[in-house]
């Protein structure tokens, strides 16, 4: 039913930025990557979708700015998402669906290091009558989440602290990532608590990025790219707002999200998880049926470098250069949003000969 | 081929100046469940949700369809939030539309909302921290500069203004009720920024709107007459550079001819028997006429002039009272795409236009340089 859909190219800005660069210089020269990777420029683009948030620079109407990278003269066919660029690319790719126009480009930003605090900032996405006013920043709903996790589990923040381990391990080859090296257990669980059970190690550090990808319909994709990522399947769906309505040991939202992309047809080598706080990862996990056989962030994952409004963008980004650079068959690119993973984006990319 | 859409259920609130009698959430709630009565659909028909609303700074909340989205029932569902400036609403519809051709869903919630009274408008469209004129001081200069080039006498805006707000009077949802508005009343109303008097802006509102969108199987179900979607589309420009023509933009003419080339739109005037135009300020009306081709340039002032924008002229403009009468910013471009779909469905109530058959709805944003355009008709295309 659907039409074959690619990812073709992703590009993502340097962590090494200049103080207070803007999100359209550090768009600049990303979406130029991403497009000269397969000789296109921005004359090709026929439908442009972004992702960002007013709220982290404090400004109105910030994305506007961003229009001078995407180069929207003469006038563009373009929409934007006050969302993480993961549903940019869905807003994208739904376009392609069409079938009259077969390139898109998707891109998004955001500016963490502009909040003052980006706990009391990311406090504004609560309901505003009765969460927001007590002050339940993400941290200490994942932190509910993580104590609901683990007791559900068994668990204890030794686990914790092995998955960070590893990530902080894989991250050594990404350079991307904003904490990387070899620490042990014994090390990190000498980190003092953020909120209970999450040490400091325990919650993605958040960074400025940007980052874009490139999609492309039907044979074109084969043309310009040696190895393109088809989109087997794409799907988001979203959980009560309210923490006290869900069990927040498990993400309903994410387990149907991955059975209508489905990834339980074939399952996936691999998969990159927005899972910005380690308990995170448990949940989803098991949300998205996920066994022991498939590799979790190999780049590390949201909990080395946390670009806001980037992340999810960045996970399916991610994904596609284990198709596309790593060989695999087929991955899975995941996005969230929301206080304990309220809405969840899971998207599902494979290799076809 | 992409598949047929058709709006089934359209809901709106009433408009005014502080909806203190409900909360966000009930604002949305309110459109979203007229929509699904009128479609004679409950929550469990919705499959997905699009939610538009202009900048989180209006209300104070950051991407608040986090927190709405338990009132639109949208547990269990994707909902997605669209933000294109003042098109919002228009771009919003746009994304439903696309759900429903692309064939990814069959039945589709689409809202719209502003809730001015919750926070500062002025205050956000100086750009938060900023600093800056508000969005009638960006414009004033773009409407003297029409004025000047077209030689429009001074009062053609305010007709405009009358004729707008005479409309509303007719719409039970309109926020501005001046029964005995006049042209004079409007010329010596105090400019608020020269040459915009007033009486020739439109007001800052709380309210919301909402649609059903299906496929064609859908449709042809419906018990009331559905509006038939024959062509979305939207440009967006840069909105500084030299040369750019601000008054007569390019994106919006661009907009405009694709959105006509798919309805088989070829003479605007003659072709479309209702418009709903984003009119924030009077002089818009003009400016638009030209930009849409339903005038050429320079004489869109003498269209209105001759009164053939009027309920009783040959091409109706803004019947409802347009964003002059009823402003809530992230919902009016929707309102706009709505009672477009209300007239082809004969459904606009003591605003309709007899035998409306086929009509365009309209939105801009921006620095004049976000545009969202849709057609609907009441054949199937």
């Amino acid at each position: 039913m659907t039409r074959d859909v690619a990812i073709v190219a992703f590009a993502q800005a340097p962590l090494d930025q200049a103080p207070g660069q803007t999100e359209t210089l550090m768009l600049l020269p990303t979406i130029t990557d991403a497009l000269n990777t397969v000789g296109l420029t921005r004359r090709d683009v026929d439908f442009t979708c972004s992702g960002s948030a007013d709220y982290l620079t404090g400004g109105t109407f910030t994305f506007v700015q961003m229009l001078e990278a995407a180069g929207a003269w003469p006038p563009i066919s373009e929409s934007h998402v006050e969302m993480d660029g993961a549903w940019a690319l869905y807003e994208a790719w739904v376009r392609l669906q069409h079938g009259d126009v077969d390139v898109a480009l998707v891109f998004s930003s955001g500016r963490a290091s502009a909040s003052a605090s980006l706990r009391e900032t990311l406090t504004f996405q609560l309901d505003p009558y009765y969460l927001a006013p007590i002050g339940a920043d993400y941290v200490s709903l994942a932190a509910l989440q993580g104590q609901a996790v683990l007791e559900r589990t068994g668990r204890t923040d030794k686990d914790l602290a092995q998955i960070v381990v590893q990530r902080r391990h894989d991250a050594i080859a990404n350079p991307h990532a904003a904490v990387s090296g070899d620490v042990s257990v014994d090390e990190l669980l000498r980190n003092d608590y953020v909120v209970e059970p999450l040490r400091t190690h325990d919650v993605g550090p958040a960074v400025d990025g940007a980052a874009a990808v490139v999609l492309v319909a039907g044979e074109r994709a084969r043309q310009i790219c040696d190895r393109p990522a088809w989109i087997a399947g794409l799907d988001h769906r979203v959980d009560p707002h309210y923490p006290g309505v869900r069990d927040l040991a498990q993400s309903k939202s994410a387990a149907l999200a991955a059975a209508r992309a489905g990834v339980g047809n074939g399952g996936v080598e691999v998969a990159e998880l927005c899972a910005v706080c380690t308990p995170e990862e448990l949940v989803l996990t098991e949300a998205l049926g996920l066994g022991d056989a498939v590799t979790i962030n190999p780049s590390g994952g949201a909990l080395v470098a946390n670009p806001v409004m980037v992340t999810g963008l960045v996970r399916i980004g991610e994904a596609f250069r284990q198709v596309h650079d790593h060989g695999r068959q087929r991955v899975l690119g995941h996005a969230s949003s929301g206080p304990c993973l309220q809405q969840n984006l899971v998207c599902v990319l494979e290799a076809r000969d | 081929m992409a598949e047929r859409c058709a709006v089934v259920g359209v809901g709106m609130t009433k408009m005014s100046k502080c909806r203190d009698d409900v909360s966000m959430a009930g604002l949305v709630r309110e459109a979203a469940m007229r929509a699904l009565e009128d479609a004679e659909m409950t929550w469990a028909d919705v499959q997905a949700v699009v939610i538009g609303t202009a900048p989180d700074i209006f209300e104070g909340v950051m991407m608040p369809e986090l927190y709405l989205a338990d009132a639109l029932g949208a547990t269990g569902k994707p909902i997605m939030r669209v933000h294109t400036a003042g098109s919002v609403g228009g771009s919003t519809a746009v994304v439903a539309t696309h759900l429903i051709e692309s064939q990814v869903h069959e039945r589709v919630l689409t809202v719209a909302f502003e809730k001015q009274s919750e926070g500062d408008t002025n205050f956000a469209f100086s750009s938060g921290r900023s600093g800056g004129v508000g969005a009638g001081g960006y414009f004033a200069p773009h409407i003297r500069a029409y004025i000047e080039r077209s030689g429009a006498p001074a009062y053609v805006g305010p007709m405009v203004a009358v004729k707008d707000r005479k409309n509303a009077l007719k719409n039970p949802y309109a926020h501005l009720r001046i029964p005995d508005i006049t042209i004079e009343m409007v010329m010596e109303s105090p400019f608020v920024w020269d040459p915009i008097h007033r009486l020739e802006s439109c007001p800052t509102s709380d309210g919301a709107c909402a649609m059903v969108l299906t496929n064609e199987a859908g449709a042809s179900r419906a018990t009331k007459p559905p509006a038939w979607v024959h062509g979305t589309a939207v440009r967006t420009e840069l909105g500084w550079f030299p040369g750019r023509d601000p008054v007569n933009p390019k994106g919006g003419q661009d907009c405009a001819a694709d959105v006509y080339r798919q309805a088989g739109v070829t003479d605007p005037r003659a072709d479309f028997d209702v418009v709903e135009c984003y009119v924030p300020f009077s002089w818009y009306e003009p400016m638009w006429m030209e930009n849409l081709g339903f005038a050429d340039v320079g004489d869109g002032w003498k269209l209105t002039e001759s009164g053939a924008t009027s309920m009783d002229g040959d091409i109706p403009v803004n019947c409802s009272g347009g964003v002059l009468s009823s402003n809530p910013i992230g919902a009016s471009g929707m309102l706009r795409f709505a009672e477009a779909a209300q007239q082809v469905r004969g459904l606009a109530g003591d605003h309709q236009i007899a035998d409306a058959r086929r009509a365009l709805g309209h939105a801009y944003g921006g620095a004049a340089q976000y545009f969202s355009m849709w057609v609907v008709a009441a054949e199937k295309p």
